[in-house]
């Protein structure tokens, strides 16, 4: 081969080559990332039904329910607006407590169910995800602004 | 008093290593012999001063001193001796203290082991060095003072993180950041030599030993981490694509890229430029790492506080580090040269195939921790990117790559005939196949879901097979090269006689064949269960019956344990207890999962107790965690494996002797008597 024809080898190879990586990234992209809801978001119908997001808020105190099976529980998530119910199977974090933040990942069910299939708590006892700390300020300012009569900001 | 000491020492270490820097470099640019004779002197007396400062702040916490704030904040007067010693960095200004420390030893064991590099050269690398020393220090004394006083003193600690007290933890964040650090030493290389306009094959063999080094440590680093979250996140998994994972990863792929191009650069005098990028964008990634972990951009387990001044300090300070460098690269590399031509069948190109998906890789990594950040800035709302995306991207990259490994060896450089070598490779890479495909059908096809994406038998397979051909082309090597032995002593000593950079490759290349295997098996094979269980229930996984014997209260220096035990049988044979603990730490009221592990060659069996079932009644029924996990241990062997194969390579001879005239013609002669 010629190196003029091993140049253009080398070019046609590494377009193509570079084309799919391009597409398995938009591929894999398109696939695997989840949105933030809050709450009220949920039940507002923001957050999609067909595709798994994350829903986070505070675990409501006494709402953690669970089943016989003993690792299928269910328990409700609050912006202190809204409620969402969320089911999951399996062994719940070291930090999640009833009171505290949680954030889950997973489907929206038909009755506004959420099918979590991973619930995280993580960092120390008094760590708040951000999503969650920002939700809560939203939900609390817009309840404060309905309640004084004028617009939410 | 103590800690003045050390604050007085990491105060005093800014100016000396701005000055340090500034001469060195002019000193080198002017070549003023007196000037550039301040350099080695400089270094090591930031090295000490920072010494001194690390040494004041351990103090500090062997002997409780609550009154210094950092202090209060990380340990307790509970917290055993050893792990008050690792709490040093366990939070945020330690570890940065750490690093800058790790940064100055660096400096100070080039300005000793440098003897043989042109004065000037060598100046221009202990500079460069100083001057990121300068500017980490700022930072530290800036944003992150650890040695701020708290008045009146409190009268206990806060803690360290109950995640933290293990002992994975006190080794893993300083091997981590001696790899990180360490490329330092490959970027100064780099801009010493962009600035001297000199780049040469004398240049790459100064530079090998020195980042080949901190790869291993990086390595090791990174083992570490993953083996600790391992043992003690709880969840039985070696790797979740967390961000700051990924934080310590890229610089790891680009850092492998470093190492392969360097030996290009060293033997054949190609990829010139592209080694001196690659040492930029390495450093910079270790930088980037940091950024992203210090910051509290990302929330992670490792996130330690969020202020935004450290944010933007480290942003502008990567900002200027590989900003700046780039510049002179765009300024400098028409200088340095491209170097010796290669055809497109050579080892050259596949090695340059290889640098090519390592950076790939880096790359599709690097988007997707830097999405979620890139999408919340731009206002369109909270995302995360999980380890499905990281799995689909990663592993397509991944696997031309190992199949890469096992051909690189048998191509000579510049020009090759395929033809002419494809009978071996070819036999092996078919023997490799069959004995992949065999093995997994004697298995059974695996079916596990893992992160709910179905793991197809063909990909096990395929993982097996190039484990196998990368395991089987490194013995033909090592075989071939027994066998053409000759000399005094025989083969044998022949063959023990190789040079050491042979059998670090080899070795290397052994381990990743090795972390693939494990890596592919526990991916196929792994057996997992969340279940109920009472005291006496058993429940039995892959083979192995576990029963469970209930729970009582165990107590520990700084916490209160619920311990389970399991008994393990295989069949009716006793095997061993497992005893996995629920740990309460008492002064922060944490609780903490301690998983029991019976590690083996072949499997591990992985227990850890989730939540008694009903709060108020600990002794009763337990949500449970039971794991079988194939070969899971081969996955930080193979590891270890390519770490020790990078240590071996680092020792080889040839970078300890004096370079024949003709190799160091290029530079000038060395003035130095060492």
């Amino acid at each position: 081969m010629k190196a003029r024809h091993e140049r253009i080898a080398l070019i046609v190879g590494g377009i193509l080559a570079l084309g799919l990586i391009t597409g398995l990234v938009l591929y894999a992209l398109q696939d695997n990332i989840s949105l933030f809801y809050s709450p009220t978001e949920v039940k507002s119908g923001k957050a999609p039904r067909d595709r798994a997001f994350r829903i986070g808020g505070l675990v409501e105190a006494g709402s953690l329910v669970r089943q016989p099976d003993g690792v299928s529980v269910h328990f409700v998530v609050t912006d202190t607006v809204e409620r969402v119910t969320v089911q999951y199977k399996g062994i719940l974090p070291d930090l999640f407590r009833e009171g505290k933040g949680a954030v889950a990942q997973g489907k929206l069910t038909g009755e506004d169910v959420f099918v979590a299939h991973e619930v995280l708590a993580k960092h120390d006892e008094n760590y708040m995800p951000p999503e969650v700390a920002q939700s809560l300020e939203k939900a609390h300012r817009e309840g404060v602004g309905k309640a004084a009569g004028t617009p939410a900001p | 008093m103590i800690p003045e000491l050390g604050h007085f020492a990491l105060i005093l270490a800014v100016p000396v290593s701005l000055f340090a820097g500034v001469l060195a470099l002019l000193g080198a640019h002017g070549n003023d012999p007196r000037w550039i004779a301040l350099a080695r002197p400089g270094a090591r007396l930031i090295a000490f001063l920072l010494t001194l400062a690390y040494a004041a702040l351990t103090y500090a916490f062997a002997v409780n001193d609550f009154s210094v704030r950092y202090v209060a904040e990380h340990s307790n007067s509970l917290l055993p001796l050893p792990y008050r010693i690792a709490a040093v960095w366990g939070g945020h200004e330690g570890s940065l203290l750490l690093w800058a420390l790790m940064l100055a030893w660096w400096a100070c064991a080039v300005s000793f082991f440098s003897g043989r590099l042109a004065p000037a050269m060598r100046a221009r690398v202990l500079g460069t060095l100083a001057l990121v020393a300068f500017g980490f220090l700022l930072f530290i004394l800036c944003t992150s003072n650890p040695f701020l006083r708290l008045l009146p003193a409190a009268p206990e600690g806060r803690d360290l993180n109950p995640l933290l007290q293990d002992p994975g933890l006190i080794i893993h964040p300083p091997l981590l950041y001696m790899g990180y650090v360490g490329f330092s030493i490959a970027y100064a290389f780099a801009v010493a030599a962009l600035l001297a306009g000199r780049l040469d094959a004398a240049w790459a063999r100064w530079s090998r030993p020195w980042t080949t080094m901190a790869w291993v440590f990086l390595t090791l680093g990174i083992v570490m981490g993953s083996w600790w979250a391992y043992c003690e996140l709880g969840w039985g998994g070696w790797w979740f694509w967390d961000p700051v994972e990924n934080a310590s990863f890229m610089p790891w792929l680009v850092g492998t890229a470093l190492i392969h191009s360097l030996a290009v650069t060293e033997k054949r005098g190609s990829f010139r430029n592209w080694t001196v990028l690659l040492a930029i964008s390495t450093f910079s990634l270790s930088l980037l790492g940091t950024f992203l972990v210090r910051s509290g951009v990302l929330t992670s387990v490792h996130a330690f506080a969020a202020d935004p001044a450290r944010g933007i300090f480290i942003l502008v300070f990567l900002a200027i580090v590989a900003g700046a460098s780039l510049l002179l690269f765009v300024w400098r590399a028409p200088r340095v040269g491209l170097g010796g031509r290669f055809a497109l069948f050579s080892r050259e190109s596949l090695l340059l195939a290889n640098n090519v998906l390592l950076v790939v890789a880096a790359s599709t990594v690097l988007l997707g921790t830097l999405y979620p950040l890139l999408i919340d800035a731009l206002g369109q709302g909270k995302i995360s990117v999980g380890p499905p995306y990281f799995n689909t991207v990663f592993v397509p990259i991944m696997l031309p790559l190992l199949f890469l490994i096992g051909l690189g060896p048998f191509v000579r450089w510049k020009r090759d005939d395929w033809r002419e070598i494809i009978r071996v490779p070819g036999g092996l890479l078919l023997l490799a196949i069959f004995i992949a495909t065999l093995l997994v059908g004697l298995k059974g096809s695996p079916a596990i879901r893992i992160d709910r994406v179905l793991l197809l038998p063909f990909l096990v397979v395929f993982s097996l097979t190039l484990a196998l051909w990368i395991a089987f082309a490194a013995f033909f090597h090592l075989f071939r090269q027994a066998k053409a032995g000759r000399g005094a002593g025989g083969r044998v000593a022949a063959f023990i006689r190789q040079p050491l950079h042979f059998w670090g490759m080899h070795l290397a290349h052994l381990g990743v064949a090795v972390f693939v295997a494990g890596v592919a098996i526990v991916g196929g094979y792994a057996e997992e269960k969340d279940v109920k269980m009472a005291p006496g229930d058993t429940v039995t996984l892959a083979g192995h019956s576990f029963r469970f014997l209930g729970v009582r209260e165990v107590e520990g220096p700084n916490y209160t344990a619920l311990r389970g035990d399991m008994e393990v049988r295989q069949g009716a044979r006793l095997l061993r207890h497992l005893y996995p603990e629920k740990r309460f730490y008492r002064s922060s009221a944490m609780p903490m999962t301690e998983a029991a592990i019976d590690a083996g060659f072949w499997r591990d069996l992985y227990v850890s107790l989730g939540e008694p079932i009903d709060r108020a009644n600990p002794a009763g029924e337990w949500a449970v965690r039971v794991y079988e996990k194939p070969l899971i241990g081969w996955i930080w062997a193979g590891c270890l494996l390519m770490a020790a194969g990078g240590f071996l390579a680092a020792l080889d001879r040839r970078y300890r002797k004096r370079l024949p005239a003709a190799a160091s013609a290029p530079l000038p002669p060395s003035s130095d008597p060492a």
